[in-house]
């Protein structure tokens, strides 16, 4: 699914600039801890976070993910945004619950991380 | 057969700090990068007047003068004129010619052209190859050329100097050969956690690293710098160094130490406070991850003293960073 479905689906807002709406992402991980994204998610996901801090745009970019989607509302505080920017991220943001966003883009066909463990 | 006057102290001017790009591209492009080729020669034969047709129609100064091959002199337009004013257009070139030549390798470093130059006024240099035969011819103007279409390309992207980090341990020969990278962490600054290892991670992908190990050093390192960031009292230290083959992060706090590193091991085991759960982490999985994500793991841990972490990770066959593909 590209970025421009995933805005599509869940109605998201996106944050930073310049950013490839064309681009792909293999599936999605959900989380709010780091360190299961960190284990568990694979290169080219989407990430589902309801963490605002600029350590998501850390922990995406270590994990070699394609794009973050913050859900739940929450305006993401300024340097997650500027951080985001500085390295190329996209950075992309939905009113909804986690729960709801990520249904609406399984439903839309974008499948979840499998587990190999 | 490599030229090396010594005329100019390569060391003081590494030494200046202040090295501008230009300089630096001197030192990292080689000769092969900036020569012309291919090579408009003349044989020892040949009269001066036939140089003289040969020079005006290339456009050109001067020529090596090559034998059956082998390069033995070189004629230049000044050779020429006091040939033609002594009358002596149909001599052969052999009598004109220059026979104490200064050679660079095409492998050499442009600056090692630039000694050269500076050790002797002369206006092209002959470029031989590692076997001593004749491959290119290099000017002062083609160094110039060359330098501006570095820079130009180092300007529009990080191409270049992706180039040069690739190939970093290339010609550099030891036993054993890293590259060293240390990083201060603070305790507790989670405005800046996670730099460290963000920059390690470009460094690998500059020095040409596979996605797939490059993850793993990056999430290895992640996880053990968010540890000095979140457990330690003082902060502590990372360290990385870069072989072609691994890569070893290792980290050093000094305190509060592990009382249990047994418990501490074990995934899901944590002491983070809340307000550090808060943000993402505390999870107890950090050990677990750097553990899977490397190939060879040690803790060792003092209450009271200190902890050290150490993981190395294999990049695997036929990825060796710092050097060049084999095309
Ligand atoms: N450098 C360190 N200094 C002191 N304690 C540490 C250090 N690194 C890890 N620990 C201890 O090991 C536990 C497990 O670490 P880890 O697996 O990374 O999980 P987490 O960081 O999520 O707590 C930590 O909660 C902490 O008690
Ligand atoms: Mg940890």
């Amino acid at each position: 699914m590209t970025l421009r479905e995933v805005v599509r689906v869940v109605g998201a807002e996106v944050l930073t600039e310049d950013v490839d709406l064309d681009r792909e992402v293999a599936c999605a991980f959900g989380a709010d801890l780091m360190s299961d994204v960190l284990a568990l998610s694979r290169p080219g996901a989407l990430l589902l976070t309801g963490l605002m801090q600029p350590q998501v745009v850390r922990t995406a970019d270590m994990a070699d993910m394609a794009a973050i989607l913050l859900v739940r509302g929450k305006r993401p505080q300024r340097d997650t945004v500027a951080l985001a920017q500085d390295i190329g991220m996209p950075l992309l943001w939905a009113k909804e619950t986690m729960f709801t966003v990520a249904g609406r883009l399984y439903s839309a066909g974008l499948n979840g991380v499998e587990l190999t463990r | 057969m490599s030229s090396s006057p010594g005329s100019v102290d390569t060391r003081s001017l590494l030494q200046d700090s202040d090295l501008t790009k230009a300089q630096e591209l001197v030192y990292e492009l080689v000769v092969r990068q900036v020569m012309t080729t291919p090579v408009v020669s003349v044989q020892p034969d040949q009269t001066m007047h036939e140089l003289g047709e040969k020079l005006r129609a290339a456009g050109i100064a001067g020529a090596p003068v090559v034998e059956q091959g082998e390069l033995i002199g070189i004629v230049s337009m000044n050779d020429l004129i006091n040939a033609l004013e002594r009358g002596s257009r149909d001599d052969p070139v052999r009598q004109w010619m220059t026979i104490d030549i200064l050679t660079v390798r095409e492998d050499d470093s442009v600056i090692e052209a630039v000694k050269a130059f500076a050790s002797r006024p002369v206006g092209r240099i002959p470029v031989v190859s590692a076997q001593g035969s004749l491959v290119g011819i290099v000017t002062g103007g083609d160094i110039t050329r060359g330098l501006v279409r570095a820079l130009d390309l180092d300007h529009r992207s990080d191409e270049v100097s992706h180039y040069r980090a690739s190939h970093i341990f290339q010609d550099i020969s030891s036993h054993d050969t890293s590259l060293t990278l240390r990083y201060t962490v603070s305790p507790r600054d989670f405005s800046h956690s996670g730099e460290a290892s963000a920059k390690v991670k470009r460094a690998l992908q500059r020095l040409g690293g596979r996605p797939e190990a490059v993850r793993r050093v990056a999430v290895a390192c992640y996880e053990a710098e968010m540890n000095l960031v979140i457990h330690t009292d003082a902060g502590g230290e990372v360290l990385v160094e870069v072989r072609p083959d691994r890569v070893s992060i290792t980290t050093t706090d000094a305190g509060p130490g592990i009382s249990d590193i047994e418990s501490a091991l074990e995934a899901g085991f944590s002491t983070a406070p809340d307000w550090i759960r808060d943000l993402g982490f505390g999870a107890g999985m950090g050990l677990e991850n750097i553990r899977r994500c490397s190939d060879e793991f040690s803790l060792r841990s003092e209450v009271g003293s200190g902890t050290k972490l150490v993981a190395v990770v294999y990049l695997g066959q036929g990825n060796r960073l710092g050097r060049a593909p084999r095309s």
